[in-house]
């Protein structure tokens, strides 16, 4: 186990938020056609309300504190905010689109210490990324912006969210990456919208696409590994958290609202009426969200994959059940492994062209993989906002 | 004998997590998970109360060791930590330093 493992660990048992994500702002100069954000300003927090909501984090034990929205540097209190959370000695990392970056800022940045700056780049070709951020030229401005940041000795992770518009320039990106000194990482997520509104997930990459990204070895590292049928989950597995989502994390809006993570929009108290460490530690929500094992989860805990789903809670939540499956993850377990979900079988969306899906698992016992050609699955449907 | 002053870098996050600390250099992302006695001394570390000064009243007062080990311990902790850039150490009291200096130095300030 890693020590970073160990510290989350640890942090998990002692009930310490070690993470917390917080949006500045959720306006920005983009409009990404994937966003899961409502950009107009309903009343962000205060540069006041932030320099006193970062202490109480401190008290309460953070130590990684990402900044983001939104766009956070358009705020203009942006750099006071950063000085701040760094006096406090946060591991701050800030999440941007890196426009408004340029070789000041970028020194500024480093010299305040912030550990590592996340950018999103979705193509390498401006006609595609420019069409997803809805903002001509902002693949140039966000790449002269990635070169200050290195220059100045910035650590720089691009990632890259995967959709239907940019699927075929997952390469390209990876390769600017490399030339540009920064990581690269790739997610097919793309998240409903945190007002409830669902229509962002036309743009997710068909589930069939979602094969050949698991077995891309430049993605995934080692393809047999990664896509090999899951082993029988044994008590472990069973008796694990569902994700460090309200253990050792969590996430506040600019408007105060405190969620166990972005993705999991559970309104679960508001740091303008009351402390952070109020909320963190009495509040209902989290509490039933921290009382959760897998073995509590009525579908998934006599799935295959429950020991190594990427099932996400929260968007379990979105699609009506914190205790419930994440269908979109559902897709990528059965698409990397061929191995069809508990979830899919019991909504009947996997069928064997030779039987019922009952004697065809009869025939792959032990997790054995079902295969591409065996199974045909239908889309999941999605449920309504 | 000569006197050793220590002060927290300002390149560094660092929180408390349980009994330990957890420091991270923002300079290369080295990850620390210092023990209660180290923790202790990094707390410390104000740039202004001599090493010697910080073992003799919050380590032998609190814990069972005996002077001579527990500074010669703290001395080599210190090293190994400056080393970093993380704490820096000198034979004069330390203003306020700032995280520029440690990372061009990266270790023992003169």
């Amino acid at each position: 186990m890693t020590l970073m493992a160990e510290l989350i660990q640890k942090a998990c048992a002692l009930g310490v938020p070690m993470a917390a994500h917080v949006d500045l702002t959720w306006r920005c100069n983009e409009r990404c056609e994937h966003c899961y954000l409502e950009h107009d300003d309903k009343g962000e927090m205060s540069y006041e309300e932030l320099a006193a909501l970062f202490p109480q984090l401190a008290d309460a034990g953070t130590l990684f504190l990402t900044l983001s929205g939104g766009e956070p540097m358009i705020r203009r209190d942006f750099w006071d905010l950063v000085a701040r959370a760094r006096a406090l000695q946060f591991n701050v990392k800030i999440k941007t689109n890196a426009v408004l970056i340029r070789e000041a800022e970028a020194r500024r940045l480093r010299e305040l210490g912030v550990e590592q700056m996340q950018i999103s780049v979705y193509s390498h070709r401006a006609e595609v990324h420019d069409a997803v951020t809805k903002l001509p030229g902002s693949l140039a401005r966000t790449l002269r912006g990635i070169r200050a940041l290195r220059a100045a000795g910035l650590k720089v992770a691009m990632s890259n969210v995967m959709m239907r518009s940019n699927l075929g320039d997952r390469k390209g990106v990876a390769a600017m990456a490399r030339d540009l000194g920064a990581t690269y990482s790739a997610d097919p997520t793309v998240t409903p919208m945190i007002n409830g509104d669902r229509s962002v997930l036309d743009l997710r990459i068909p589930g069939s696409e979602l094969a050949a990204l698991f077995h891309d070895k430049e993605l995934v590292g080692d393809p047999d590994s990664v896509c090999a049928p899951p082993p029988p989950p044994g008590d472990d597995e069973r008796n694990a958290l569902p994700c460090s989502a309200g253990h050792s994390a969590c996430y506040i809006s600019p408007y105060g609202d405190v969620y166990p993570c972005i993705q999991f929009p559970l309104p679960s108290g508001n740091v303008r009426r009351q402390k952070f460490l109020e909320i963190w530690r009495h509040s209902p929500e989290l509490r039933e969200v921290r009382s959760i094992r897998m073995r509590d989860l009525p579908v998934c805990s006599s799935c295959a994959h429950l020991g190594t789903c990427t099932r996400c809670p929260g968007l379990a939540w979105t699609e009506g059940s914190m205790r419930g499956p994440s269908s979109a993850d559902c897709e990528k377990s059965f698409y990397r492994t061929g191995v069809p979900s508990a979830n899919m079988l019991a909504r009947g969306l996997v069928t064997f062209p030779s039987g019922t899906a009952d004697t065809a698992l009869a025939a792959f016992p032990a997790g054995g993989r079902a295969g591409f050609g065996l199974v045909q699955i239908a889309p999941l449907p999605r449920p309504a906002a | 004998m000569s006197t050793t002053y220590i002060a927290r870098s300002s390149a560094v996050a660092a929180r408390r997590l349980g009994d330990e600390m957890v420091v991270i250099s923002a300079l290369d992302s080295t990850l620390f998970s210092l023990s209660e006695v180290a923790a202790v001394i990094w707390e410390a570390a104000d740039g202004r109360t001599p090493l010697e000064q910080i073992v003799r009243e919050r380590v032998c007062s609190r814990y069972e060791v005996d002077h001579p080990t527990a500074l010669r311990d703290a001395e080599e902790f210190v090293r190994a930590l400056a080393a970093h850039g993380i704490l820096l150490a000198s034979e004069q009291p330390i203003e306020a330093p700032p995280a520029r200096a440690a990372a061009s130095a990266g270790g023992m300030q003169p």
